[in-house]
Formats: C-alpha cells, structure tokens, sequence
C-alpha cells in the first residue's frame, strides 16, 4: 500500500499541491482524476520520486520514501515499474531489448532465462513475435502495450500509469485498461493511475480521487461517481450535454 | 546576478559528476556501453582527426620554411619546429577543439534528447543511476580513445609536413628527419597525454552535464548543444593556458 500524508508542492509562489493526505491500495486500480493543471502529474511524480515534495510524507508501506537514502530508494525503484503518457520507450532499441533492459540492469539471469520472460510479458500483452521491431514500427497504442510489458517484467509491487490512454482509439484504450486492471489483480500490485479518461474512470476506477485546484475534493469508487451530488465530480465526469442526459437517464432507470 | 548562476552551473556540474562516479549496477552494461562510445568517439572521429592532422603538420612546415627564407637558420628545423609545436601544442588543443565541436555537439543532443523523451525519468524509475549510466562510459570511453587519437593526430601531423615540404623540393628527406630527430625532450609527450585527459574530460563531461539539464523543447536542445560546444572550447582553451603555467 502506499499512503501520502499532508503533501505539499510548491513552485516558487505557486502551491500545486495544497495537502493530500490519501491511500492507494494493492490489488485495486486507484484513479487520480482531474481537469488539466489539477496537480495529477504532480502528485504521481511525487510518488514516484521524481519532484520532492515541499512538505508531507510518501509511505510505501512502513517506509517514508523522502527518508531514505539514495541506496534504499533504488531498492525500492526496483519494486517500482511505470508507464509514461508518450511510453518513453527507448526508440534506438528493439522491442525486445527495451523490455529486457530492467533484466540486464538488475538481475544475473541467464540470456535464455531473460528471453523466456521478455517473451512470457509481451505475450502477456499480447504482442507475441513484435520482438524485433523497433518502437518507431509500432502503433500507439502497441507502444503502450511494450511499455506495460517493460513495466512489469521485474515483477513490480507498484505500477504508476501517467495518462495511459492518451491518444489512443476508445478501442485500443479499452484494451489497455483492461489489461492493467487485469495485471493489477493478478498481481496484487498497487496500480495508481493517472487519466482524464471517463471511460477508465467508469470501468476500472476502484478507488478514485478527484484533485481540485490542488486539493482532494472527492473520493470513491466507480460506483458512487453516479450517486454522487459533488458538484466538481459532475462537472467533471459530465462535462458534456450529451453525457449529463444520460446520466439523467440511468439515475430515472435506477 | 551572473555570478550567482555561474556558480551554481559551477556547483551543479560537480554535484552530477560525483553522482556519475559510483558502482555500477551492473557492470557487464557499462562495459557494453563504454565499449560504445569508444567505437563511436575514438574510431567515429578517426578520418576527421587524421585529416586535420594532416593539413596541421603541412601547413605549419609551409610557413616555417617561409620565415626561415634568406635567413641564417638551419632548414632541418622546419622538422624540428613541426614536431615540437605540434606534439605541445597543436595535436592535442586543435584535435581536442575539433572534437568538442563533433563529440560534444553529439552527446550533449543524445542525452538532453533521451531528457526531453523522458528516457531519463524511465530509467530513474527502475532504479538506474542515469547521471554513472549515461555519463561515465562516455567520460571513460573518451579518457581511452581521445589520447590514441592525439597521439596519432601528432604521427601524421609530422608527416603531414614531410609531405607538404620534401617531395617539393623544400627540404631534403635526411634534413627533416634530422629535425625531427634534434633536441626530443620526451617529457613533451608527458605534456601532450596530461594535456589528451584533461581535455578528454572536459569535451565530454560539460556536453553531458549541459544535456542532462536540458529544459523545454528543441530551441532548449539546440542551445544546450551550442553551449556544449563553446563552452569546451573555452574551457579546453584555459587549462591549455593553465596546464602550459603548471607544467612547463
């Protein structure tokens, strides 16, 4: 599990962050939603590390992140896999060798043991035989599929998700939330994504934050976001005329 | 103002440079990649070293034998002069002040790119340490490569003047090896390896520290590169002044 206490963020005179205290639970897809500018990048990136928060505590588990040292963070980083919006797959590498990199870095496994878990994650995604292209030859949305399998290959107890359906098809990005939920499940992982996709937030949103200016102003799960009288969640989840009839409509038929 | 952020350019650069020297990860990949960026600094950069070298040790016996015209001093000093300024001075600091210009240019884009892609927050994420990852194999490969590459710029420079002066006729074949042979101080080689390391460190170190902090877009990038290029060659300018003081 993974909880934050009081995070503060500042950039010089602008508070981005203005105090979120929250948990993010294993084995459930927890959603950090919000209307661009909301502080959502922000507060993954202060997750994951990347910024240092002004103020406040990350907890993976018992351990405050910002307390360790530099030795103690990679040892965590290493339980840590994450899919970037624009998939940061390395674009001078093949498939193959983007999600094998983490194995040749980190473990002492033999060239075949590597083979055979490279090919068991991309099969997982299944993107069996894409070994040899190149990103630069693949779809979006089979990037993000690579980018999962590379995120995953070290068998990750935390998976950060920056925006994972950003240009991508309703299809395609249906596929890709799926098969997160399903990872997360089946690995009892701690996904924590971040989107502005409603279709994620209606599908696979288990435990759901809506930042507001900064500050959490709603918390639930996919199945109260209907319920729910909050007035930045409706305006943000029905955002358009077409939406907020049908949700008309399904609270009339419930 | 100005000094302020120099100072902290100053402070950050060596900041990066010690976060850069740690053990590595793993260590089969840093050979692998040090072994990368010999192939592509040392032997990338061959032809355009061997050619400048060259013209260098052709020009400089041209003009010496044009100054030495109608006067008293023995013409198999043109050999000797060619040897001594070009082992001192011009393999290394010319070479050198090439290669910030084709390696510094490449590495500060190669790494300010993967900065920009978030290759450099990927990687940060899985628990590589990117500042030893990305910048010690290329510091390392060029404290290898580069002083082969002065050393062999200073071979053919010397030859380069053999072929701009005997075969015309301005000097004999046994008048320039005599020069070359006269009054070798073998510590000038010494100079010319401290002077090969220290500016193997710097074309690569400030074009890697420049990309690694790149900010905003490609106007960001194509900055960072340009600042890489003058800024080692400024730099590779003041230790050849100050190596020249301290050692000589």
């Amino acid at each position: 599990m993974i909880r934050t206490e009081n995070l503060i963020k500042s950039f010089g005179d602008t508070t981005v962050l203005k105090g979120i205290t929250t948990e993010f639970y294993p084995g459930k897809t927890n959603l950090i939603i919000g209307r661009s500018g909301a502080g959502k990048t922000v507060l993954l990136k202060l997750l994951v590390g990347l910024h240092k928060p002004t103020n406040g505590c990350v907890w993976y588990g018992d351990t405050d992140f910002f307390s360790l040292d530099k030795k103690a963070v990679r040892a965590i980083r290493m339980e840590v896999g994450m899919l970037f919006q624009a998939s940061a797959l390395f674009d001078s590498m093949t498939v193959e060798e983007n999600v094998r990199f983490p194995l040749d870095m980190f473990t002492n496994m033999t060239p075949k043991e590597k083979l055979m878990q490279v090919n068991s994650c991309l099969e997982r995604v299944s993107l069996e035989g894409a070994n040899s292209k190149y990103p630069s030859e693949t779809s979006g949305g089979m990037q993000k599929r690579v980018g999962i399998a590379r995120a995953i290959v070290l068998n990750p107890k935390y998976l950060f998700c920056d925006e994972p359906n950003s240009g991508l098809d309703p299809k395609t990005a249906i596929v890709i939330d799926e098969l997160i939920k399903d990872i997360t499940v089946e690995k009892n992982i701690t996904t924590v994504i971040n989107t502005h996709d409603m279709n994620s937030v209606m599908e696979i949103g288990d435990n759901i934050i809506l930042l507001y200016h900064g500050e959490i102003t709603w918390r639930g799960s996919k199945d109260e976001v209907l319920e729910s009288e909050n007035e930045y969640l409706q305006d943000f989840i029905f955002a358009s005329p077409f939406l907020q009839r049908l949700r008309a409509r399904a609270l009339k038929n419930s | 103002m100005i000094i302020n952020r120099f100072l902290a350019h100053v402070g950050r650069y060596f900041q990066l440079m010690g976060t850069a020297i740690a053990r590595p990860e793993k260590t089969s990949m840093y050979y692998r990649e040090t072994m990368r960026q010999m192939n592509d600094i040392g032997v990338g950069s061959l032809v355009i070293v061997v050619l400048i070298a060259v013209f260098i040790g052709a020009v400089t016996a041209i003009q010496f034998a044009y100054q030495l015209q109608d006067s008293f001093v023995p013409r198999y000093y043109i050999g000797y002069i060619v040897r001594d300024t070009t082992i001192i001075e011009l393999a290394p600091t010319i070479t050198c002040l090439v290669l910030a210009g084709k390696v510094g240019s490449n590495l500060a884009a190669e790494i300010g790119g993967m900065r920009q892609k978030e290759h450099i927050d990927a990687m940060e994420i899985m628990g590589v340490n990117t500042a030893a990852y990305l910048i010690m194999p290329k510091v390392l490969g060029a404290l290898i490569m580069i002083p082969m590459l002065v050393a062999i710029a200073a071979f053919v420079s010397i030859l380069g003047g053999y072929l701009a002066t005997v075969p015309v006729g301005l000097i004999s074949h046994a008048e320039y090896e005599l020069g070359v042979r006269s009054y070798f101080v073998s510590y000038n080689i010494i100079l010319m390896f401290i002077k090969s390391f220290v500016f193997a460190f710097i074309l690569t170190s400030v074009p890697c520290y420049q990309g690694y902090y790149v900010k905003g877009g490609s106007i960001e990038l194509g900055r960072a590169s340009t600042n890489a290029v003058v800024f080692s060659d400024i730099l590779i300018l003041l230790f050849d002044y100050l190596i020249a003081v301290v050692f000589t």
